[in-house]
This record gives structure tokens, C-alpha cells and sequence, in this order.
């Protein structure tokens, strides 16, 4: 089944190329920090995570996302997601390995990471997040291939893997809870110290995941002969459009508890994130420009997502995604982790800015993600024109 | 074997096992209240060790007013002792114990009126809180930091894999990471660790470090470098809070002290005298 990802179009082909070549320069800029160590980055002892922690952060995310295709095909047996569903299964698998790849890139010593499974500790929720992490890239590999496979000879998948289908379930919400719960366990760390950041990470996986899956079925469906159908994207702008209603639900209630309690522990950080934070004579607010933009960007694709359906208009779609979609990369990839550090344990500011290896990393672990997918997708596809003709 | 002796025998073992382990559970159980009733009459703020050392200090932040350049010297002491790096500049910086402004070292006090003018230019010796009920410990993922029963919160550098996922966990801000080679020599050829101390092991980069309250010398009978150092002020009280007739629990008798962020659960080994 492999070997479909083995022939292909020029276009595929200089697709595969473009993401080798950033791979390639990534490759290099982890070279020199394995070298020279952390330093090299952006983070400093007040910030003590930056890009990488939070991409992961976000790609946990899209992985659990995977989750609003499995749940309505196997639970509900709703048939129209009958050809979206390995896309998700797929997707997760991509993310999960970039996830894992940016947490090494993290690593101060990253040959000793497994250090974590001959010393396991557990009190230590980056302990149940390996846990988590793996067993779910397990998961989404063997169901995603078993079926992919079974559907390839033609017939029904077997009914061993159903029980493993039905465990990846819980096991999407459990990745994104225990990310969550990384953070907010941490007393002291107020804007991360709150009950409904792992509802929260749920809501706006559940809307990031699949808003970016649209967008490559989409882009799919214009390259390839490979349509999702009309039933399963109408479907799926539900899905997306209440899941961001109710990221930003959430959001509203983080927003009321600060300001109406007026504590000022849970005020500095949204002040540092949304209207920039008064410190001695300075104010701070670098990345005020980039939450705004979540805000407006988030409020406006749940807007024009529902008009898109009305319209029945793909563009539209692709566009309402993107927003959404980038919408929540800056709240999750970008203001959650770095504004957890904002003000220090000190009550003292320092503001983060990821240098360019950092951000040549952060790219190139994007790109691998990417490729993974790409080949993950080109074989399904396939699989299925193939199976269709 | 067969199923029935099989299902016996598991069921013997586990009975045998519950029959051990519950009266030594519900004891450690009785035990920790005694300890926290007893911890609270010397002026504790948790559970203690029950028996042996259990390490605490007390800064009296007025005698090192009196002092001027003391805090400034403990800090250089340790620092060499220790053969912490300096590399010149904020972002990679490692300290263990540092001065700091009132303001910082105790952010939750909101009092605003009527604070002495003075408060804020205090020298307020800042170090590792050595918690009895330390987040960093229970976030660090291979047991690199762990709490010892003397009180003293450790590193295993040969551990650690610097995810730093304790300096997110620390509320105090007391844990510094090794972002380069702290063994290195900056652009003009000059060490980071000026003068290196052969008896304390230099670190490696990519790890995570901070005050060992000076377990080193406490293993052969001598005082914190620190301590040393203000011995003869009195500035530092260190000593054993389990040992009511220590110098530390006299002073926690009669005194009135303040802890860093109360709020936070941590249960910190050490007392401000403000």
C-alpha cells in the first residue's frame, strides 16, 4: 500500500521537494543548537518556553480534533463521514509526531529523554502525557492502516481493531486534558491556574482540527478527484462553527472572573496579552497585536463559516477555516504558553522573542509534519480513487 | 495449577498484603496529624519531618540593613562556592541566591498605604524555599529534583533532561537552566566560572540548577556557605526546626516572620524577619 506514495504527479513531487528543502535548513539550525544548546533560542530564565512548547501545545490539538469525524462515523454510524474519517485518523498521526518532535526539540539533554520511561514518576503529569501521547499515535496508526488496508483488498475491516476505535475516543479527549493539566496544576502560574483550560484546549482542538482538514479536503478536491461530498462538509460546519462558539465562550468566562474579581494575579497576564501591561514606566504588549487579530479573525470565521454553508460556497469555506484556524493557532500557539510567563514569579517582565534557528526549527518540525501527511494522504487517496474507478 | 488454586492463592496474597499495609497506612496516617500539631506549636507553617534534621533558615532582613554589602557578599560566596557561571547578561543567567526588592520577593502584599518608604530599597536575600510541599518536585517528570527527609529540595544533574517544566512549576522563581555551555569562555577567553572550586562539581549544559541549601557542607558537619558568612551578624539563622531548642526555633518562638506566597501550599523552609 506504501508504494502509492511512491508515484505521483510533478506537482506532488515539488510539494515533497519544497518541504525536504525547509526540512533541510531546519535540520541545520538544530545542528547548531545541539551544539551550543537552548541559548540559541529565544528563551531566557523568565520565559522559560517559548515557540516550541507552544506548538505543541496547539498540535495536540489538531490531533484530538480527529476526534469530531471518528466519534459521528463509529458511535453514530453516520455514513457521510465515511470518506473524511481516515483523513482525521491520518492527520492525527502527523500532528502527534510533530508534537513529540517539538517536545525533543525542547529537551536541554534530549539523549536522555528516556529518562522518563526508566525513572517513571507518576506525579508528573509529563509522565501521563508520554503515556497519552504514544498511546494514541499507536491508536491512530493501527486503526488509520487496518481499515485504509482492509478497504484496499476489498473487504470489511476486522472486528478486532473495533475496540481499539472505540478506546481512540477517550483517548482524544484524555491527550488534550493531560496537555491541559501540564499547565494548570502549577500553583503560582495564575493565568494557567484555572479549571476550564482543558475544556477550553477541547473546544478550540475541536474547531482547529477539523478547520484545517477542511482546508486540505478542499484543496483536494481541487487537485485530485477526491470530493468529501457536500453532505460531510455541511456536517462539518457545524461542528466547527459550535466548537468555536464555544472556545470563545470560554474565553468570555476567563475575561469575567479576571476583571469582575479584579485580582490582580488573574488580570496581569490577560493585560499583558490583550491591552498591554503598565509596569514600572514601561508598557509591555508585543503580542497585543496578534491576540487582537485571534479575536477578530476567530469571531469573524464562525460569521462567515454559516454564510459559506448558505451560499454553498467552497471558497468562502476555505477562507472561514483559515481564519478560524489561524485564529486559534495565535490564542493556543502563541498567547497561551508565552502569556503564562508574563509577569515572572517575581512580578517582574520579560518579553519573549524567538530567534531565526528558532523559528528555522519550529518550521522545519512543521514541514515534517507535513510530509508525514502528505504521504499519509497520497496512500489513502489512492486507496480510495482506486477502490472507486 | 488449576483455576480455583490459582484464584486462592491471589486471593491470600492480596489479603496478606492488605493485612501489612493497613495498620502501618493508618498509622503514617495518625502520624501526620501529630506532626502537623507539633510543627504549628514551634511556628511551622506545615507538616515536618517527624524525627532527625529538618532544615530551616530565618533572614533578618534588618541586620543586613545594618550591614550594608553583606547580602552582596553571601550572594558572591555561594556563587563561587558553587562555581555558578557568569555570562554577563540577563537572559542567561544562573543564580541560586540573589538580592531582590520587597516589592518582588513579596508581589501578593497589597498593602498601599502606609508602607515605610524604606521598604523598597531593603536587601532581600531571595534562594530556594526548600518547600515541604515543593511543585517542582511533583511536576519533574524523572525524579531529577526530589525532596530529601531533611527538608532539602535536590538535583540530580546526571538526571535531568531540561524540559524546565519545574522552573513553570516553581512559584518563587528560583531555578535557574544552563542555556549554554557553563564551562565555556566567553568571546575574550574569559571562563564563565572565574575561579573554579574543585570540591563542587561543575554542570553541563541543558540542565537545571539551584540552591542545595548546602547539603555538601552540611554532609561534613559545616554550616551553609551563606550562613558562614553572616555568622557573625546573626543575619541568617539556619538550624534544625525539628529540635525545639535550636536557635532557629527560638527565634521562630519569639519573633514574628513572614513567608513567600503563603497562598500557594508550598510550606516554605524559610522565614523573613522584615
Amino acid at each position: 500500500m506504501i508504494e502509492k506514495a511512491l508515484k505521483g504527479s510533478t506537482g506532488y513531487w515539488v510539494w515533497m521537494l519544497f518541504l525536504l528543502s525547509i526540512m533541510g535548513v531546519g535540520g541545520l539550525c538544530y545542528v547548531q543548537q545541539f551544539n551550543y544548546g537552548l541559548g540559541i533560542t529565544g528563551m531566557s530564565r523568565d520565559v522559560t518556553w517559548g515557540v516550541y512548547i507552544s506548538q505543541f501545545t496547539f498540535l495536540v490539538g489538531v490531533a484530538a480534533g480527529g476526534l469530531m469525524l471518528v466519534l459521528p462515523y463509529y458511535i453514530h454510524n453516520y455514513k457521510a463521514f465515511g470518506r473524511i474519517v481516515i483523513l482525521g485518523e491520518f492527520m492525527a498521526i502527523a500532528a502527534i509526531a510533530m508534537c513529540l518532535m517539538f517536545i525533543i526539540a525542547d529537551l536541554g539533554q534530549p539523549m536522555r529523554a528516556m529518562n522518563v520511561l526508566l525513572h517513571p514518576t507518576p506525579h508528573s503529569m509529563l509522565f501521563w502525557d508520554m503515556i497519552v501521547l504514544n498511546g494514541y499515535l499507536v491508536l491512530n496508526v493501527l486503526c488509520g492502516w487496518v481499515v485504509l488496508q482492509s478497504e484496499y483488498k476489498g473487504i470489511k475491516y476486522p472486528k478486532w481493531i473495533k475496540p481499539f476505535i472505540y478506546l481512540s475516543i477517550p483517548w482524544a479527549i484524555s491527550i488534550h486534558t493531560v496537555t491541559a493539566f501540564l499547565y494548570c496544576g502549577l500553583p503560582g502560574r495564575h493565568f494557567w491556574l484555572t479549571a476550564i483550560l482543558a475544556p477550553r484546549f477541547l473546544a478550540s482542538a475541536f474547531a482547529a482540527g477539523p478547520s484545517l482538514l477542511m482546508v486540505i479536503a478542499m484543496i483536494l478536491k481541487k487537485t485530485t478527484k477526491f470530493d468529501v461530498g457536500r453532505e460531510a462538509q455541511d456536517k462539518l460546519v457545524t461542528i466547527i462553527g459550535y466548537a468555536a462558539m464555544l472556545n470563545f465562550f470560554f474565553l468570555g468566562c476567563e475575561f469575567f472572573v479576571a476583571y469582575y474579581s479584579q485580582i490582580p494575579g488573574h488580570m496581569h497576564t490577560l493585560d499583558y496579552l490583550f491591552w498591554g501591561l503598565g509596569h514600572g514606566d514601561e508598557v509591555y504588549n508585543n503580542l497585543v497585536p496578534f491576540m487582537r487579530a485571534s479575536v477578530v479573525m476567530g469571531l469573524a470565521g464562525i460569521a462567515l463559516i454559516f454564510v459559506s454553508r448558505a451560499k454553498q460556497s467552497d471558497g468562502l469555506l476555505v477562507v472561514s477555516c483559515l481564519l478560524i484556524f489561524i485564529a486559534f493557532w495565535i490564542d493556543k500557539g502563541l498567547g497561551l504558553v508565552l502569556g503564562g510567563f508574563v509577569p515572572n514569579m517575581l512580578d517582574q517582565v520579560t518579553e519573549y522573542y524567538p530567534s531565526a534557528q528558532e523559528l528555522g526549527i519550529t518550521a522545519a518540525i512543521w514541514a515534517t509534519g507535513f510530509f508525514i501527511l502528505s504521504i499519509l494522504y497520497k496512500v489513502a487517496i489512492s486507496v480510495k480513487l482506486e477502490k472507486e474507478a | 495449577m488449576d483455576s480455583k488454586r490459582r484464584d486462592f492463592l491471589k486471593i491470600a496474597g492480596l489479603t496478606a498484603i492488605a493485612g501489612i499495609a493497613a495498620p502501618s497506612a493508618f498509622n503514617s496516617l495518625l502520624k501526620g496529624e501529630a506532626v502537623a500539631s507539633e510543627a504549628a506549636a514551634v511556628g511551622a507553617h506545615g507538616a515536618a519531618a517527624p524525627t532527625g534534621k529538618r532544615w530551616g533558615m530565618v533572614i533578618d532582613v534588618k541586620k543586613f540593613t545594618e550591614n550594608p554589602g553583606l547580602a552582596e557578599k553571601c550572594v558572591s560566596t555561594c556563587h563561587t562556592v558553587h562555581n555558578v557561571p557568569d555570562f554577563g547578561n540577563k537572559k542567561d543567567e544562573i543564580k541560586w541566591i540573589w538580592v531582590d526588592s520587597f516589592k518582588h520577593v513579596f508581589p501578593d502584599d497589597s498593602s498601599q498605604y502606609k508602607k515605610p518608604e524604606a521598604l523598597d530599597s531593603l536587601p532581600i536575600l531571595t534562594l530556594c524555599n526548600h518547600c515541604d510541599n515543593p511543585p517542582c518536585v511533583r511536576a519533574c517528570p524523572t525524579q531529577a529534583t526530589f525532596k530529601s527527609k531533611d527538608g532539602i529540595v535536590g538535583m540530580d544533574y546526571h538526571r535531568c533532561i531540561g524540559c524546565r517544566f519545574c522552573m513553570a512549576a516553581c512559584p518563587y522563581g528560583a531555578r535557574s537552566f544552563n542555556w549554554r555551555d557553563p564551562r565555556g569562555k566567553d568571546a575574550s577567553g574569559q571562563p564563565f566560572i572565574k575561579a573554579e572550586n574543585p570540591k563542587f562539581p561543575t554542570r553541563m549544559r541543558g540542565v537545571v540548577e539551584k540552591c542545595n541549601f548546602c547539603t555538601e557542607r552540611l554532609a561534613i558537619g559545616q554550616i551553609p556557605a551563606c550562613v558562614e558568612v553572616a555568622a557573625q551578624s546573626k543575619a541568617l539563622v539556619f538550624g534544625d526546626l525539628n529540635d525545639p531548642n535550636s536557635e532557629i526555633s527560638q527565634v521562630l518562638k519569639t519573633t514574628f516572620t513572614i513567608q513567600r506566597k503563603p497562598s500557594a501550599g508550598t510550606h516554605p523552609s524559610l522565614f523573613y524577619i522584615i
